[in-house]
Parts: C-alpha cells; sequence; structure tokens
C-alpha cells in the first residue's frame, strides 16, 4: 500500500505543476494582463507602471518562478476591486461554498443511491422506470435552471422560502438541491448499474444459495458492493460541485467561492478570477489524491497489497 | 403447476428475440427513439429556416410593448406569442434564432473537442511509451481543471465572441475524448489484426488511419452524442454568467439571463420558455445517445 | 430400501425470452433418484443442462426461467409446493451447493469467517464462542491449518485451492443431507484437483451425505460416483451405476463419449472427437436431439424424440435402439 500512496502522491504533485503552467501561460499568452489590472482607457504611461509593478516585464520564466514562490507564500495578488488580498477573500468565502456542496452532496445521495438501487433490484419494473426517466431528467436540465424554477415556485408563488442571501437553515434549502440535483440524477445511474453488476456476480449467487433471506443478501452483500463506486464518484465530485456551484450560488446570491468569481469577473477584478480558477483547480487534485489515499484503505484488495 | 421460481439465482435474461423477416436494420428503425429524434430534426429546421420562421426581428424590440405575457394571458397579444421581454423583443422569434445559436456552436465544440480528444487519443494508446505518459499526466491535469470556472476565466480572458466560445468549450472538454478513446485503442492493439498490420510493415500512420480510426468510430460517436448535451449546457451557463454570446444576439442562456431580474416581479415566461428549450434540447441529445450506445453495443441490449 | 432422498420426475425448466417468442429448453423431461449417502455424478457438454437442473432442485433460476413441469420430491416432500421462506430454509441448510470458480463465490469484501459464519447464524441461530468452535473446526475438516488466522483474513488472500476448500467449508457448515458440487475442480490445478476430490470423499463419508457431482470430466465420475447420469441438450440419455455404464454403455452419445477419453495404455496418433456442434437449445431439431451426430442414428431417431426404457438393473437409456432389451 506505501507504494501505491507514493505513486498517487506523485502524480498528484505533476497534475499541480502542470496546472500553474497551464494557468500561467494562458494567461500570458492571451494578451496584456497589464490591460485586464487597469481601467479601460488608461494611458500608455500607466500601462507600463502596472507592468514595472506588477513585474511583468521581465522574461517569462523568470515571472513564472515568481507567480510559484508566491503561491507558495499565499500570495495571489491584491484584488482590485476590494482592495484585499485575493487569497484571504478566497479563503473568506470557502466555508460558505464547502458548507453548500456538502449539503447538496447528502441531499443527491440520498435522493440518488436509493433510486438508483431500488431500479436494480426491481429491473424493468416500473419503478426502473421511474428511476431511468429521473436519471435523464436530472442530466438534462440546468442547474441554474432548476434554481430558477424553484424560486419561482417557492419564493415568487408560494412565499416559503428565501430567494436569496444565507444565514438560515432555509437559505441553503433550494441552492443545495438545485446544486445537488444533477448529481443525484448521476449517482442513480451509477448506483443502478453497480448494483446490476453486483446481483449478477458469482458471489451474489453464493449468497443465494447459502439460505439467505434476499433482504440480506441485497442489503449487506450486494449494497456494500454496488456502493463504492458511487461514494468514490461522490468524493471526486465533492470539488466538482464546489466549483460548479458558480451559477447556482449566482441565481441566489449565496456567498461562495463561486459567486467570488462570478464577482471577479464581473468588476473585472483579474486576480481574484485567477485565484478561484487555481485554488479550485488545486482543490479537485488533492481531494482526489486523498479519495484515492481513502479507498487503499477501505478496499482490503489494495490494502493488502496484491 | 408451480411455474414460478421460489427466487432468482441472478439477472441475466436471455438475449432479444430473434428478428422477423424483417431485415436488421429496418427493425433497429423501428426501436429508434422517434420523440429525440423528432426534436433534434425540428431543432435543425428552426435553426436553418430561422430567417423564415420568427415573426419577428429577434434584436430590435418595440418598447412601447415591453414585457407583454404570452397570448394565453390577460395583457398578451396574438402579436407576440409567447411575449415579449424588457426590451419589447419577442420572446418567440428570439427563441428560434437562439437555435441556431446554440446549435452551432455546441455542434462545432463538439466537432472540435472531438478532434481533438480522438487524435490525442489514438496518438497516446497507439504510440505508448513516453508519448504516452506525457499525453496522459497532461490529460490529467486539464480535467483536473474546473470545468465552468475554467471555462469562464478563459471567456474573460478572450474577446466576447461565438468563435471563441466554440474554442473555449471545445478546449475544456476534450478530455473526455482522449481518456476514452485511449482506451479503446490501447485494448484495439492487442487484436490480430493490428498485429497483423504492424508485423505486414504498415507505417504506423497507415495503421492509425485505416485499421484503428474506423474501430474506435462507434465510441466516438457515442461520446458525441453524450456530450452535446453537456456542451449545450455549458453554453447556456456561460450565457447565463454573462461570459457566453455576448447581447442583443439572442442565446437561451442569455435570455435566461436576462430574464432573472423580472423573476420577483412575476414576468415568468422570460425564465420557463428558454429553459424549456434547452431542456427539450439536451434530453433529447441524452436519449439519442443512450440509444445509440446500446444499438451500438450489442451485449448492452439484455439488460 | 431406504427412502429416497431426492426423487426427480420429468423436470423441465424452461427459459423465456423477454418477450416471450424464444424458448429454450434448459431441462426436458428429467428424471432420477437418489439415496441418502450416495453419489450421483451428472455429465455432459457446457449446455446441456447439468447446472440448470440442480438450480431447478434449488429453485433458484435465473430471471427467464420457469419450471414448467414434472415433480421434485426432497426427504419425500414435494419441493415444488413450497414457498419462497420454505425453500429458503432448505437452502443451505438441507440441500447445499458449491460453484466453481472460488474467486468469484467469495465475497471480496468480507472476511472468511464472516462468510462461513453466515449459513450457521441464519439457519442454526449459532453464535459467539459456540460459532466461533464451529468455524474452527469446519476449517479443521477442511484441512486449513491455524485457522484463527485464516478466518480474519480475506479471499484475495489465500489459494486457489485453500478458497475452493473455504466454498466446501460454507457448503457443509450446516450438515446438509444433499450437497451439490458443480464442477468444483475445473478451476483448479490439476496437482490440487485430487487433493480435493479426495477431501470431498472423506467429508461425505464421515457426515453421511449424499452428492450430487456435476462435471464434463468423466474421469472425475470414474473415481467420485456411485450411480451417473449423461445429459445432452437438456434430456438425460443416459443414467447407471457407475460400472455399468463405463462397461455397457447404451447411449450412442455416451458411447462416443468414453470413446473421445484418451487411454494411456491404448496408442492412437489421432485423438477422436464427435462430429458436429451440440445444437442450438432455442432450436432443437424434432426426435432425438442427438439424431444429426450420431453415428447409428436411423428415420426413427430423427422423426420422434425416444422415450426412456430400462436396459438393466437400475439402468436406463433414451434411444430408440435400445428398445425391446
Amino acid at each position: 500500500m506505501q507504494r501505491y500512496i507514493v505513486r498517487r502522491v506523485f502524480y498528484a504533485l505533476i497534475s499541480l505543476v502542470l496546472l500553474s503552467i497551464t494557468i500561467f501561460c494562458l494567461i500570458r499568452f492571451t494578451g496584456d494582463p497589464a490591460v485586464l489590472m487597469v481601467e479601460p482607457g488608461a494611458s500608455e504611461a500607466d500601462l507600463q507602471a502596472i507592468r514595472q509593478e506588477f513585474g511583468l516585464d521581465k522574461p517569462w520564466v523568470v515571472q513564472y518562478g515568481v507567480f510559484m514562490v508566491n503561491m507558495a507564500r499565499g500570495d495571489f495578488g491584491m484584488s482590485i476591486y476590494y482592495r484585499e488580498p485575493a487569497f484571504e477573500l478566497y479563503l473568506q468565502r470557502l466555508p460558505a461554498s464547502l458548507l453548500l456542496a456538502a449539503v447538496a452532496m447528502s441531499i443527491s445521495l440520498l435522493i440518488g443511491i436509493p433510486i438508483g438501487i431500488l431500479s436494480a433490484v426491481r429491473v424493468n419494473s416500473w419503478l426502473d422506470t421511474i428511476g431511468k426517466t429521473f436519471s435523464i431528467l436530472g442530466l438534462s436540465l440546468p442547474s441554474f435552471w432548476v434554481g430558477l424554477l424553484l424560486i419561482m415556485i417557492f419564493s415568487v408563488s408560494w412565499g416559503w422560502l428565501p430567494s436569496s442571501g444565507s444565514g438560515t437553515f432555509w437559505h441553503i434549502l433550494m441552492p443545495a438541491f438545485s446544486l445537488g440535483w444533477v448529481f443525484s440524477a448521476a449517482y442513480t445511474r451509477m448506483a443502478r448499474s453497480a448494483m446490476l453488476d453486483v446481483l449478477g456476480s458469482e458471489y451474489i449467487k453464493l449468497a443465494r444459495l447459502k439460505g439467505l433471506p434476499e433482504k440480506l443478501v441485497i442489503a449487506k452483500h450486494a449494497f456494500k458492493n454496488a456502493v463504492i463506486p458511487v461514494l468514490t464518484l461522490a468524493g471526486i465530485n465533492l470539488v466538482i460541485m464546489m466549483n460548479v456551484a458558480v451559477v447556482v450560488e449566482s441565481v441566489f446570491a449565496w456567498p461562495g467561492i463561486g459567486r467570488l468569481l462570478y464577482e471577479g469577473i464581473s468588476n473585472r477584478d483579474f486576480p481574484v478570477v485567477q485565484t478561484t480558477v487555481l485554488m479550485g483547480g488545486m482543490m479537485i487534485v488533492v481531494i482526489n489524491l486523498l479519495v484515492d489515499i481513502l479507498y487503499a484503505y477501505v478496499d482490503p484488495r489494495i490494502r493488502y497489497g496484491q | 403447476m408451480d411455474s414460478s421460481p421460489a427466487s432468482v439465482i441472478d439477472s441475466v435474461v436471455l438475449s432479444a428475440d430473434r428478428p422477423s423477416r424483417w431485415s436488421g436494420l429496418l427493425r433497429s428503425f423501428y426501436e429508434a427513439p422517434f420523440v429525440p429524434l423528432l426534436i433534434l430534426v425540428l431543432l435543425v429546421l428552426t435553426a436553418v429556416g430561422a430567417d423564415w420562421l420568427a415573426p419577428h426581428d429577434p434584436t430590435i424590440g418595440n418598447l412601447r410593448a415591453r414585457y407583454l405575457p404570452p397570448v394565453w394571458e390577460e395583457r398578451g397579444s396574438s402579436e407576440y406569442l409567447l411575449g415579449t421581454d424588457h426590451m419589447g423583443r419577442d420572446v418567440l422569434s428570439r427563441l428560434i434564432h437562439g437555435s441556431r445559436i446554440s446549435l452551432v456552436v455546441a455542434t462545432a465544440a463538439v466537432l472540435l473537442a472531438g478532434v481533438i480528444g480522438t487524435t490525442l487519443g489514438i496518438l497516446s494508446g497507439f504510440r505508448g511509451g513516453w508519448i504516452d505518459q506525457v499525453v496522459m499526466r497532461l490529460t490529467d491535469a486539464w480535467m483536473a481543471l474546473p470545468t465552468i470556472s475554467f471555462a469562464i476565466l478563459l471567456a474573460a480572458l478572450l474577446r466576447p465572441s461565438e468563435w471563441n466560445l466554440v474554442v473555449i468549450l471545445a478546449a475544456v472538454y476534450w478530455t473526455r475524448y482522449a481518456r476514452v478513446i485511449r482506451g479503446e485503442v490501447l485494448s484495439l492493439k492487442e487484436r490480430d489484426f493490428v498485429r497483423l498490420a504492424i508485423v505486414a510493415g504498415c507505417s504506423r500512420t497507415r495503421i492509425m488511419g485505416t485499421h484503428i480510426l474506423p474501430n474506435i468510430a462507434n465510441s466516438a460517436i457515442v461520446m458525441a452524442t453524450l456530450q452535446f448535451g453537456v456542451v449545450i449546457i455549458a453554453e447556456a451557463t456561460l450565457s447565463f454568467l454573462g461570459v457566453g454570446v455576448a447581447p442583443p444576439q439572442p442565446a437561451w442562456g442569455l435570455m435566461l439571463f436576462e430574464g432573472k431580474s423580472g423573476l420577483m416581479t412575476g414576468f415568468w415566461w422570460l425564465s420557463i420558455f428558454p429553459g424549456v428549450c434547452i431542456m427539450l434540447v439536451v434530453l433529447a441529445a441524452n436519449l439519442l445517445g443512450d440509444w445509440f450506445r446500446v444499438w451500438s453495443d450489442p451485449q448492452l441490449r439484455q439488460l | 430400501m431406504t427412502e429416497l432422498l431426492l426423487d426427480i420426475r420429468n423436470l423441465q425448466m424452461h427459459l423465456f425470452s423477454n418477450r416471450g417468442m424464444r424458448v429454450v429448453k434448459a431441462v426436458d423431461g428429467v428424471s432420477f433418484t437418489l439415496s441418502e449417502g450416495e453419489t450421483m455424478g451428472i455429465v455432459g457438454e457446457s449446455g446441456s443442462g447439468k447446472t440448470m437442473t440442480s438450480l431447478s432442485i434449488l429453485r433458484l433460476l435465473p430471471t427467464a426461467g420457469r419450471i414448467v413441469g414434472g415433480e421434485m420430491r426432497f426427504a419425500g416432500e414435494d419441493l415444488l409446493a413450497k414457498s419462497d421462506k420454505e425453500m429458503q430454509h432448505i437452502r443451505g441448510s438441507q440441500i447445499a451447493m458449491i460453484l466453481q470458480d472460488p474467486m468469484m463465490s467469495l465475497n471480496p469484501l468480507f472476511t472468511i469467517g464472516e462468510q462461513i459464519a453466515e449459513p450457521l447464524r441464519v439457519h442454526r441461530h449459532m453464535r459467539g464462542a459456540s460459532l466461533f468452535e464451529r468455524l474452527k473446526e469446519l476449517l479443521h475438516g477442511v484441512r486449513i491449518p491455524s485457522p484463527e488466522v485464516r478466518l480474519r483474513e480475506y479471499p484475495h488472500q489465500m489459494s486457489g485451492g485453500m478458497r475452493q476448500r473455504i466454498v466446501g467449508a460454507i457448503g457443509i457448515s450446516c450438515e446438509p443431507r444433499l450437497l451439490i458440487a458443480d464442477e468444483p475442480t475445473t478451476s483448479l490445478d490439476v496437482t490440487i484437483q485430487a487433493q480435493y476430490l479426495q477431501l470431498l470423499k472423506d467429508i461425505q463419508q464421515r457426515a453421511g451425505l449424499a452428492m450430487l457431482f456435476i462435471t464434463h470430466d468423466i474421469g472425475i465420475v470414474a473415481k467420485m460416483c456411485d450411480y451417473v447420469a449423461v445429459m445432452y441438450a437438456g434430456k438425460l440419455v443416459e443414467r447407471a451405476p457407475m460400472r455399468a455404464l463405463f462397461r455397457q454403455p447404451k447411449h450412442p452419445y455416451t458411447e462416443a463419449l468414453l470413446r473421445a477419453v484418451p487411454r494411456i495404455n491404448t496408442p492412437t496418433d489421432r485423438l477422436w472427437s464427435i462430429e458436429g456442434q451440440p445444437p442450438d437449445l432455442a432450436d432443437i431439431p424434432p426426435g432425438c436431439p442427438f439424431s444429426p451426430r450420431c453415428p447409428v442414428a436411423e428415420e426413427r431417431c430423427r422423426r420422434d424424440a425416444p422415450p426412456e426404457v430400462q436396459v438393466g438393473p437400475k439402468h436406463y437409456a433414451r434411444c430408440w435402439l435400445q428398445e425391446g432389451s
């Protein structure tokens, strides 16, 4: 297992480096960053001053070096709009996004897994049809539209739930549901196909041959095996969820990193945008690594080496 | 006589009934999902014939006819069947023209992403060695980029235009192709006909082009159909956030963005109709993609 | 005469496709009996219906399967009249089954101990210390050393032979009266096969249980079984005491099977095999299913399906050419 972990960490590091290079290159090569940092219509002297201040006139390799060193120190630049270090802004908003993602993930798993498993156990029945319909619908509706619909129904028509902001339990319900909707469809699918695979396996046959009651066969043997791939997917999806939450956060004015990105775009606050994307990518890499390691502990086949 | 089993040992079902007199292809058409196909055909027709179908000009509005509800509501008028928006523009016409933009952008993006991803996948899978390692690491790292955020970043960096949008979307979504195609190529490489070609001395490019390519075409097409829906939603999302298609062009996502402010004041038609269009198209694409996936892989037909 | 443990009469099990248009007669009129302590082998090619027969006895059919005719009695009781719950109690405790591939039969996520304990928990309601003792006893019975250690291990940590013995332990855990072994040695190394067969024989003698041995390997049948049945295309074509079958096979298929086994002391330069292919079970020609490949088939064989006739003491064959023996 040691080797497995070391290898995973190594790959993660490579990913991080490539990630930073990619972002760096994109920014530098798609035009003059200095232009992005000033008001439109600034004079050439202003641009020069900005370039000097941010070291943009130095050779690219040096710039990259500075970039990386600064990142290591947690310095991602200063937000133009808020006049605060972008990194700190990011950290401030992060907990809200984590909360939203956590709730959305729970909702999506709580809805998705049972429907998927039920679909598989009663394959080709009307229950299965409902499950399949649910998953197709889920993948076909953009999350922000779900959000808009929810607002229309629950805020405007019925006035039950607040349409924006945060603070109470009621505030998180609609955004979390909109966010989790798409993912629950994916989990339904995954749970269904994983369960079908497991139900066709030899050890399930043997479990039935042992005379175990069907409920035990499904709940104990089949379920545990089927849920593993779904949970793996969920773990990886957590960060993806946070990043995709941009739209949902915008619709509901939820104060998370997604909304920060959106504000960054609207305010032409470039350091903020860069920070958000970089951090987003890094978190994906780190979470993937953690999930891989966790998997190594859970799955005895990896734990005891093969 | 008891004819039902006490319980089921496994879920394997007998394979499909033997076809009747009809030829295999005809039967497939019979089983094809008509509704999704119909929707997509309608989409294409609407997109192509937008200029003739739309009753009004989508970008010019009548400021005296702002915020009119659809025809079946109280203040609605038969001139503006689905109502008007905040600038007095006809919603129906905008939807029709918007179909063209969505279709063109999504198709181009999927094609571009497919070409890039497939090429890299074939290269990586077939050549192996350090090329494979490099491409794989690159793909992994690229996949780590948060899709929407990355697209937003790119959209912010580049000037807003439809072509840029295509490039951005392709740049974000090619990685899935590369992964899947590479896997297919790896398994194909072990097959005898490829080995024979190598032994016979065919050049690598020739093998990749004439032997490998046709065999992965199936997977590539399936992926493309499944990606189509994703890309449409992505484009709508970007437009919704204001970094996609720029006003006054009528993109469905953009219409949702513009309609958002009317939500609280009850102008529901601005938010419902564009969303329904998106939903129908994506649903159709997904259903078609699913059907195609099962159709092209006989093994999957059983379950 | 001891009461028959298993009495199967004219069992018919069919597999139906989704729309019911395609019917595969997986088990077509199979009859045999088994007494306490007796070992019977069922031999045949793959697709001949041997596994389906055993699954039918346990009433554990594929989704597409239905028992459409015949009678099955176990220890005098009608198996077809039993409810789902009653069958569930019978499985694992009265009738147990061992499957072919032990790597696939054992759940990779649970320990060996847990998997052997399950039937004991469900059928014998054993817990705690007595359960633990029984587990150790079972492992000892299948000749697995250091049972305490093994019980905590996972399937992938053991060798193939050991895994198959675990599967055997699971099978006999509740002291069943009948053990069905479906190709138990097919996935084992040849060197381990003999050991395992010997183990099964020992267990059988000690526990006095009856065995139904399903295999495609005639050699194993010769070693293990008192009584043999030969199946072809869902039909039971010949059954006899072991010696009688080997010395005086009455059905052309049995003869062909025996001839196909190369003998070590008869020099040959060609390996003999049966001509033709086994039939597509969904599309069996009328008459005797073996007739297309039978070297002595007559017109009547191709037209009408032969009934089972007695050709000797406890010896039956399903062949027109044996009529009047």
